[in-house]
């Protein structure tokens, strides 16, 4: 770990940090239509992870899934561009906040169906390792998804095939209202020793943390290992979902709310930097989530004719839906 | 000419498509045995890592395929049993179908679900006959359903190039058809076929009932002069070819082993409905509403779409309008 490598994490925890709170700003502002599902107080996980990844390598994310999008480094104001439905938007404006993609980069998308990237990204390290690359993939998912077969299912492809798929579980010990202990039966881990997959848990407040056991995962799966997981301890610092500033839910108690929000990834960073070197990548962070608010609210909004544009990538056209 | 089953003709595309392009690879379930008997021969001639044996995770294996699309390859699934469609069908439409209009255009999913033995194989009963081909219409997924042994040659064919998602349904009863087939050759989507002329009716029959509505119209080819129109893909439909064909006769009756609520002739009815006026009201002879088909060989046979019904229908429309 370099020092490079060090602020180079505190700014990718940071830029996610403040992209999130001026994302929950644009909603409750209107620009931002359907609400997110905010990243914040999980930003070490996706920073920690995707500093440990190559070129050639690919992601697919979550519903919560602006961090993973932001950390493997696609333009934030493009991603910003995309929650507000813009043309000029990662997916054009067709896909929003749960599905913001960048192919060109390896985010093979956020996901909003629970438990479903696991086998896209089984699939899809298999296929290039197929063509002669040496890539590795990451699939991230909740402490919900533990209880989807699908993500089962794809644990034991992985594991019987050899994909070296790095499985990231960020328990953050809810999914919705639901606690872990009133869903998982077992332990998180003990799913992916079933399958003889490596499983580790990390304080995933710790960024550097969760790097260094990213990387060591992913160094082995290059050497020719088979899939890895990693739990990562966490906790969402806001709402389920913006709907939650509207309508209160009361299902995590306060003092726990206090207790984990002082645990907080982009302090924990800051902490390693020396002032100076803190307070320069805050002020480019900011310069560029200025800009990118700035991109993507004089972004044009796309046009209502081309409404099912790229329905089909074979350019099949389909009838309208009017008398 | 050389005769050729309808299963051999799926063989010689698979195998084709292989031979093609490297890109080309199959998964399923018990297929490098060739179990179906479709993908026989096919492990030993590409190898087993382009045609591989899956553990029974259906759901897995289905998004395995998209997120291989994704990176360039062309999988095609051979799936054992219609049914199993059910289970995958999140898999196939909120992921391999929405991908390339939720990226925006950024990627394509080409992936194949080829389906032997669809509908009733009889005495299979109630899991193993459904025929949800409009199911995947109805999601706007390319769906094709062969009738003779040089369609589904092409068909496969087009549909492993195609660079959307295609589910293939070979329908159980037509697998043992044969055919004198001369060249065998891509056949496009979208492009139906007329395979019997006729001036009275005409009668849009869907995968092996074409051969029933073709014996239908020679029987009563004293009566009435019945034409048999093959979509072959359902979707998309090639309603131009069908209008056509309903504006010289007039008369429209659906031949469709689907259940009748929102089922394909629904939509074939009322897509030319739209277009043309017709004689007679038209007719569908389709499964019931909800059928779940029964095991005993009786019962199975009188839940589906049977010749019997057909001519009842082809009369009533004929007498309608007269
Ligand atoms: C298969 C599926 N079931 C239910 C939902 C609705 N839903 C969206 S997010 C969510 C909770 C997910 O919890 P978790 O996996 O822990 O992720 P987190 O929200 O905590 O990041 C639920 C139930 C869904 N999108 N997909
Ligand atoms: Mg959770």
């Amino acid at each position: 770990m370099t020092d490079a490598d060090r602020v180079r994490l505190y700014r990718t925890v940071r830029l996610i940090r403040r992209f999130e709170e001026r994302a929950v700003e644009l909603v409750h502002g209107g620009q931002i239509v359907g609400g997110i599902h905010p990243y914040l107080g999980q930003e070490g996980v996706a920073a920690g992870v995707c500093a440990a990844l190559g070129a050639d390598d690919v992601l697919a994310g979550t519903h919560r899934g602006h961090g993973h999008v932001l950390a493997r480094g696609a333009d934030p104001a493009r991603m910003l561009a995309e929650l507000c439905g813009r043309v000029t938007g990662l997916n054009a404006g067709r896909g929003g906040s749960m599905h913001a993609a960048d192919l060109s980069i390896g985010v093979l998308g956020a996901n909003a169906i629970v438990g479903a990237s696991g086998a896209i990204i089984t699939g899809a390290v298999w296929a290039r390792r197929r063509q002669g690359h040496d890539t590795v993939g990451v699939s991230f998912f909740g402490d919900g998804a533990v209880n989807e077969g699908m993500l089962l299912e794809a644990f034991n492809l992985a594991a019987l095939w050899r994909v070296p798929v790095l499985f990231v579980c960020e328990n953050n010990g809810y999914a919705t209202t639901m606690p872990v202990a009133g869903a998982v039966a077992g332990s998180i881990a003990g799913r992916a020793a079933a399958f003889d997959i490596p499983a580790v848990e990390v304080d995933g407040q710790d960024p550097e943390t969760v790097r260094a056991a990213a990387a060591a995962a992913v160094d082995r799966m290059r050497a020719g290992g088979g899939p890895e997981l990693i739990e990562a301890r966490t906790y969402r610092f806001d709402a389920h979902h913006t709907f939650e500033h509207a309508v209160r839910l009361d299902y995590r108690p306060p003092d726990e709310v206090t207790r984990g929000r002082a645990r907080d990834p982009v302090d924990i960073q800051g902490s390693r930097l020396a002032d100076a070197d803190r307070a320069a990548v805050n002020a480019e962070v900011e310069a560029t989530v200025d800009a990118a608010v700035r991109f993507a609210l004089d972004s044009p909004e796309p046009d209502p004719a081309d409404a099912l544009a790229y329905l089909y990538a074979s350019g099949l056209t389909v009838r309208t839906g009017g008398g | 000419m050389p005769r050729l089953s309808y299963r051999r003709a799926l063989t010689r595309a698979l195998a084709d498509e292989l031979a093609h392009d490297e890109a080309v690879f199959l998964l399923g379930e018990d297929i490098q045995v060739g179990a179906s008997l479709v993908t026989t021969g096919l492990a030993k001639r590409f190898g087993t890592e382009r045609v591989r044996d899956t553990p029974l995770s259906e759901q897995a294996f289905t998004s395995f395929a998209t997120g291989a699309a994704l990176a360039g390859l062309r999988p095609v699934i051979e799936f054992q049993i219609p049914s199993l469609l059910f289970l995958v069908f999140e898999q196939i439409v909120n992921h391999a179908h929405k991908f390339p209009l939720m990226t925006g255009g950024q990627c394509r999913v080409p992936v194949t679900y080829l389906v032997p033995g669809s509908g009733s194989r009889t005495g299979w009963a109630g899991q193993h006959s459904d025929h949800p081909y409009s199911l995947f219409a109805h999601v706007g997924v390319v769906t094709v359903v062969p009738a003779t042994p040089a369609d589904a040659y092409g068909l496969l064919v087009t549909a492993i190039r195609h660079d959307d998602p295609v589910v293939v349904f070979a329908p159980a009863p037509a697998m043992d058809v044969r055919d004198d087939v001369d060249d065998l050759a891509p056949v496009p989507l979208g492009r139906g076929r007329i395979h019997r002329n006729g001036c009275d009716v005409t009668v849009v029959a869907i995968g092996h009932l074409v051969h029933d509505a073709l014996a239908v119209a020679e029987e009563m080819a004293d009566q009435v002069s019945v034409e048999v129109f093959d979509p072959r893909t359902l979707y998309p439909f090639d309603i131009d070819g069908l209008v056509e064909s309903v504006t010289r006769t007039g008369r429209l009756v659906v031949f469709d082993d689907g259940n009748r609520s929102c089922g394909m002739a629904a939509e074939i009815i009322a897509s030319v409905v739209e277009r043309v006026r017709l004689l007679a009201p038209p007719r569908r002879v389709t499964r019931p509403d909800g059928a779940v088909l029964p095991f005993a060989p009786a019962l199975d046979r009188a839940v589906q779409p049977g010749r019997d019904h057909l001519v009842t229908a082809i009369h009533l429309t004929v007498k309608d309008s007269s």
